[in-house]
């Protein structure tokens, strides 16, 4: 394994034990998002209480990127303020978009500087993103549904 | 006479490349696109440096030669197809567009019916939907054995005398499976349907000879038969190519042109409407004398024995399962597979850390991959220049990646 590895040992410990994995209730926005490139697919809930990212849970299959990615992101995500979360998925995709150039500000990203490496292979930084371009889409859905008390609504979409 | 492999690769200069320092190449994609050789490098640079010119339009000497070029390339596509007339050869720029052009001349209406396979390339599958959606017509499709074959006892419930167009897969990009075209054809001929072949992945592989195929169009690839990107074929019979209207308009399809409207250009420019791909034209004429002198029976023994020894070591590896046949008959050297608990995208890329590229994904055969319950595949393909050892490496690198990841 070189240095230029993707797969750092954080990446492969995510994939192996995902954190937060498995769909629970309540949410108030469930979306599936697809890489149709490669067959990766999610489907993930957001929960918010007030302005409070309170859960995210998904489920879904695909690589070691992917799914690590995912992990990462919901012990990033879960707790924070709407706001606050949407500054940490602003910084990410930064890093993802910048061909490994980013010096990564692990204040803000903890394990998900471990990415970097991925950014430099542009085709593996949909797979790094799939999750998080699945939150963004279900924690906008929520925002606009927060307070509701009916079903969750659901989409569709492909990354 | 073998092929001489050895000398082969000396022609590909890039299967001399590093991917990066110490780590040579092992080029195991070729079913996405195959390498080229010096001759048709050669090829190409001579017309730009030499000849260039737009064809059937000038009277100057570049022009005349650029023609000769162009069409000459035509004469031997013909003659390596076996094309009773150099007209049924259409240039076009890939399959897909082959296929397109398809889709949009042959006569379709609501009522009528259009049958592919499950284990159709997204090209030969979605222009049909397209067409189905525009005309009202409905699409139908035979569907696959567990072992990857075409399921004939579908074929006569599938098609049917409201069916007008059979489109499918000589050779599957996905499974490897070889089809029986004489079979599908003679169903689909029963009918008074049109016969679409989708010839991708065989022409490059083994002699194909499209009289007797008995069907009435086969599109192929030239950047898949060592020619350049940007190039295909059309071959279609000369009675029904001149009867059917013309697909794209343009500068040279056409005969008269006054503002009330035009008549068509004789074939083949009927269907080669603009300033055609000259280049590549003469490139894949170029690729065609290559495997011509090879021979592509040759090409074709060497590839089946490489098939069958890749089959047999693939099955040795822990938790390997092949998407596909598992025997080496009427199959070719696209092996797709699956390794347990492992997703494709990391098969791929630890490989590729190895110098090996193969192919992951569902290689734009979704609803196959489907079928066979995988999201995607890892596909490794061979092609006339690959060689054991290729294999050899894929699989210790395979061993590998099952160690890195358990
Ligand atoms: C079976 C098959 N059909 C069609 C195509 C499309 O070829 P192209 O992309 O050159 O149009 C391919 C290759 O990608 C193929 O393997």
């Amino acid at each position: 394994m070189t240095d230029e590895s993707i797969y750092q040992e954080i990446i492969l410990d995510h994939y192996k034990h995902p954190h937060h994995r498995g769909l629970r209730e309540p949410f108030e926005a469930e979306v599936r998002h697809l890489n149709p490139t490669c067959g990766d697919e999610i489907t993930l809930r957001v929960h918010l209480t007030g302005r409070t990212v309170e859960d995210v849970s998904y489920d879904g299959e695909g690589c070691s990127i992917s799914q690590a990615s995912a992990s990462v992101m919901t012990d990033l995500l879960i707790g924070k303020t709407v706001d606050d979360a949407l500054s940490i998925h602003d910084e990410f995709l930064r890093l993802m978009h910048s061909r490994g150039e980013l010096e990564p500000d692990e204040d803000v990203l903890e394990d998900a500087v471990a990415f970097r490496g991925v950014s430099r292979l542009t085709a593996r930084v949909k797979c790094a993103l799939l999750a998080w371009m699945a939150w963004k889409d279900a924690v906008s859905q929520a925002s606009g549904t927060a307070g509701d008390t009916g079903a969750g609504a659901t989409s569709e979409g492909a990354a | 006479m073998s092929l001489d492999v050895a000398r082969v690769r000396k022609d590909f200069p890039i299967l001399d490349r590093e991917v990066r320092p110490g780590v040579p190449l092992v080029y195991l994609d070729n079913a996405a696109t195959s390498q080229k050789p010096t001759q048709v490098l050669d090829a190409l640079r001579d017309y730009y440096e030499l000849h260039n010119a737009n064809v059937h339009r000038g009277i100057h000497t570049l022009a005349e030669e650029a023609t000769a070029l162009y069409e000459g390339a035509r004469d031997k596509v013909a003659a390596f197809v076996n094309a009773a007339d150099r007209r049924e050869i259409v240039f076009t720029k890939n399959s897909s567009e082959a296929l397109n052009l398809l889709s949009y001349v042959l006569p379709l209406g609501p009522g009528d019916e259009v049958v592919v396979t499950e284990m159709e390339h997204h090209s030969n599958l979605v222009p049909w939907q397209l067409a189905c959606t525009r005309t009202g017509a409905t699409l139908k499709w035979i569907g696959l054995t567990d072992d990857g074959r075409l399921d004939l006892a579908d074929l006569d419930r599938v098609v049917t005398k409201r069916t007008k167009v059979v489109a499918f897969v000589h050779q599957s990009n996905l499974l490897g499976t070889v089809n029986p075209v004489d079979v599908v054809a003679a169903k689909a001929r029963s009918v008074g349907a049109y016969v679409v072949l989708d010839a991708s992945q065989s022409v490059p592989h083994m002699g194909v000879d499209v009289q007797a195929l008995d069907v009435d169009f086969v599109a192929f690839t030239g950047h898949k038969m060592c020619g350049p990107t940007g190039i295909g074929v059309l071959w279609g019979r000369a009675d029904l190519l001149e009867q059917l209207p013309p697909f794209l308009g343009g500068g040279e399809m056409i005969d008269e042109v006054t503002m009330a409207g035009s008549t068509w250009a004789a074939l083949p420019h009927k269907y080669e409407a603009g300033t055609p791909p000259i280049a590549q034209a003469v490139g894949l004429g170029a690729a065609v004398d290559y495997l011509t002198d090879l021979g592509m029976d040759n090409v074709r023994a060497h590839e089946h024995e490489l098939t069958a020894y890749a089959l047999n070591a693939l099955q040795q590896v822990d938790g390997l399962r092949i998407i596909g046949p598992t025997t080496n008959d009427e199959r070719g050297g696209a092996i797709s597979f699956a390794l347990q608990g492992i997703h494709p995208h990391d098969v791929g890329q630890l490989l590729d850390e190895r110098g090996i590229a193969v192919r992951v994904g569902h290689h734009c055969a979704r609803p196959a991959c489907l079928r066979y319950g995988v999201p995607a595949t890892t596909r490794a393909s061979v092609h006339l220049y690959s060689t054991t050892a290729d294999i050899d490496a894929l699989v210790t690198g395979l061993d590998h990646v099952r160690r890195f990841f358990t």
